[in-house]
């Protein structure tokens, strides 16, 4: 039995009866399984069927990461290369524009770009995983939030090296790392949940109506306006500013720009609202998926 | 115990599907939803108990390959319940998550991972599952440089190598050439006199016939014959015989 094994067990005995090693698999298996129609998901047991499925999740991270890249010569490596080209861009062509309102320029746009991208990449690549893995749904049963799990969870991998990327662009230009930037794992917490839960949302119902997903994708790259990241947001006019702030967006980046860029721990009226935010749509996310997702094989 | 064990299931699905968002919404302001429903299973009941071989047998599109996903709770039925219990290894197609960027070794690992069993588990079984398939020179060469033939023996040595206490198999005989059919059938052989629960789809009776001893007849989504399998296939023959194709 590995390590979470006792995790499982406690979890198990809660609420699934008793759990057996079958000859010694590894997989705890479950005394019984009920599919009653018209019944959805049971957060508990997608929980348990995620905890069986470990295994399955690493390797769908591993392939995440790994896959795409194989063919090509530089192999992994684009992981980091893609997103710097990209943020090369766009500090070259805004920085003249907004220089004057930030000092490092880049160090402003990058902390908050690399949460967006973040956000943004997670979203779509959730709704690919479902609709490339659609053949894989009816043929194995696998726990329906696995492949939007583990594009959060590979997401968050590409994330950790975009941020290791911006520090050492910080240190090259001469941009202070603060030391409130020990708060960093907190603001990712936040934003992988968040993200967690509008992925589960997002996917959920671009399996059902294919638009969905040409919508998102043609949408996201108007909401990264609407958001400041390459923009202070001061530069938008007092009386439009709430207008603007009704992007929940502005917070979950915010959590992530304020250690990073400013060196400072997020006020506590942001991280409330953040939070708020972001078990929010991890609640209206599941509440959506756990009950479009038992029908999702008619429409895969 | 019974292992599997459905009570009045049906699935079905709409029979024209809304694809599109503009399309929902003009449906449900028109408010002309007559409900047209195909039903791929209707009101299905039925048990089956731990040890037993089944055979189903019935046309192309009659539910059979539904019945098993529903047995393997892989889709929730429409109406009714399903319960499964202990392990259910469902095999319904050969080669389902092969990865063909990856290697042979590596989809094996996969593989397992999909069915819910440990890295460390499949590891224990690796060398086991190689020998089976024959394919130990390739087995480090990316999928994608495999024959069919090749593929269809690593998917099924993985799928049987596994542990189950019931294994689900759909129509996987036809592939490969004579001797690994051969040999396919003495391992589901093995499955059976080990004490395993097998649910075998197949369209070759004589199959049937030699590996299991109950077998279902489903016809349109309804099981018409449930009973000893030289009664049921002798049944069926007739039928077919009467009304061919």
């Amino acid at each position: 039995m590995n390590r979470s094994g006792l995790l499982r067990l406690r979890a198990s005995r809660r609420t699934w009866g008793v759990p057996s090693d079958v000859a010694g698999t590894g997989a705890i298996r479950f005394s019984e399984r009920r599919s009653v129609a018209g019944r959805p998901l049971d957060g508990r047991d997608e929980l348990r069927d995620l905890r069986v499925h470990g295994a399955l999740l690493r390797e769908l991270i591993h392939r995440d990461l790994t896959v795409r890249y194989k063919r090509s010569v530089l192999g992994f490596l684009w992981t980091m290369l893609h997103p710097l080209l990209l943020m090369l861009i766009f500090v070259v062509v805004f920085s003249a524009m907004f220089r004057g309102q930030s000092p490092h320029y880049e160090t402003y746009f990058l902390s908050a770009y690399v949460a967006w991208n973040f956000f943004s990449q997670t979203v779509v690549s959730s709704m690919a995983s479902v609709a490339w893995n659609g053949a894989l749904m009816k043929r194995v049963r696998v726990p329906p939030s696995i492949f939007t799990l583990s594009s959060v969870l590979s997401g968050l991998f590409n994330l950790g090296l975009s941020l290791i990327v911006l520090f050492s662009i910080m240190l090259v230009v001469g941009s202070p790392l603060h030391a409130a930037l020990w708060f960093l794992p907190i603001s990712l917490l936040i934003v992988g949940i968040f993200t967690f839960g509008i992925s589960l949302l997002v996917t959920a119902v671009s399996v059902f109506f294919g638009d969905v997903r040409e919508m998102v994708q043609a949408g996201l790259p108007a909401l990264m306006y609407l958001t400041p990241i390459i923009y202070p947001i001061s530069i938008i006019p007092d009386r439009y500013r709430w207008l603007v702030k009704l992007n929940p967006l502005v917070y979950i980046v915010e959590t992530v720009r304020d250690p990073v860029y400013y060196g400072i721990i997020p006020a506590p009226m942001t991280l409330t609202i953040a939070s708020v935010l972001s078990l929010g749509s991890l609640a209206i996310g599941w509440m959506v998926f756990r009950h479009l997702a038992p029908r999702f094989h008619a429409h895969l | 115990m019974n292992v599997i064990e459905l009570q009045g299931v049906s699935v079905r699905y709409r029979e024209e599907r809304i694809r599109s968002l503009k399309e929902a919404v003009i449906r449900s302001v028109t408010a002309h939803r007559k409900a047209g429903y195909f039903y791929s299973l209707h009101d299905v009941s039925l048990t089956i108990r731990d040890g037993e071989s089944v055979g189903i047998m019935g046309v192309n599109g009659a539910g059979k390959s539904t019945l098993l996903r529903v047995a393997a709770g892989i889709i929730s039925p429409s109406e009714g319940i399903a319960i499964s219990r202990g392990t259910v290894a469902p095999v319904l197609a050969l080669g389902t998550g092969f990865e063909s960027e990856l290697s042979g070794r590596e989809n094996i690992l996969f593989n397992g991972a999909l069915l819910g069993f440990s890295r460390r588990y499949m590891r224990s079984r690796e060398e086991e599952i190689i020998a089976f398939s024959g394919l130990e020179a390739f087995i480090d060469a990316p999928l994608r440089t495999y024959s069919t033939g090749m593929t269809a023996r690593l998917a099924f040595a993985v799928a049987t190598a596994i542990d189950a206490e019931t294994i689900l198999l759909d129509e996987i005989l036809a592939v490969g050439d004579a001797a690994f059919q051969r040999q396919c059938q003495e391992r589901i052989g093995r499955f059976v006199s080990s004490g395993a629960t097998i649910v075998l789809v197949s369209h070759d009776l004589t199959t049937l016939e030699s590996m299991c001893s109950r077998a279902l007849w489903v016809s349109d989504g309804r099981v018409v014959a449930d009973g000893p399998t030289s009664e049921v296939a002798a049944k069926y023959r007739q039928a077919n015989a009467k009304s061919p194709g």
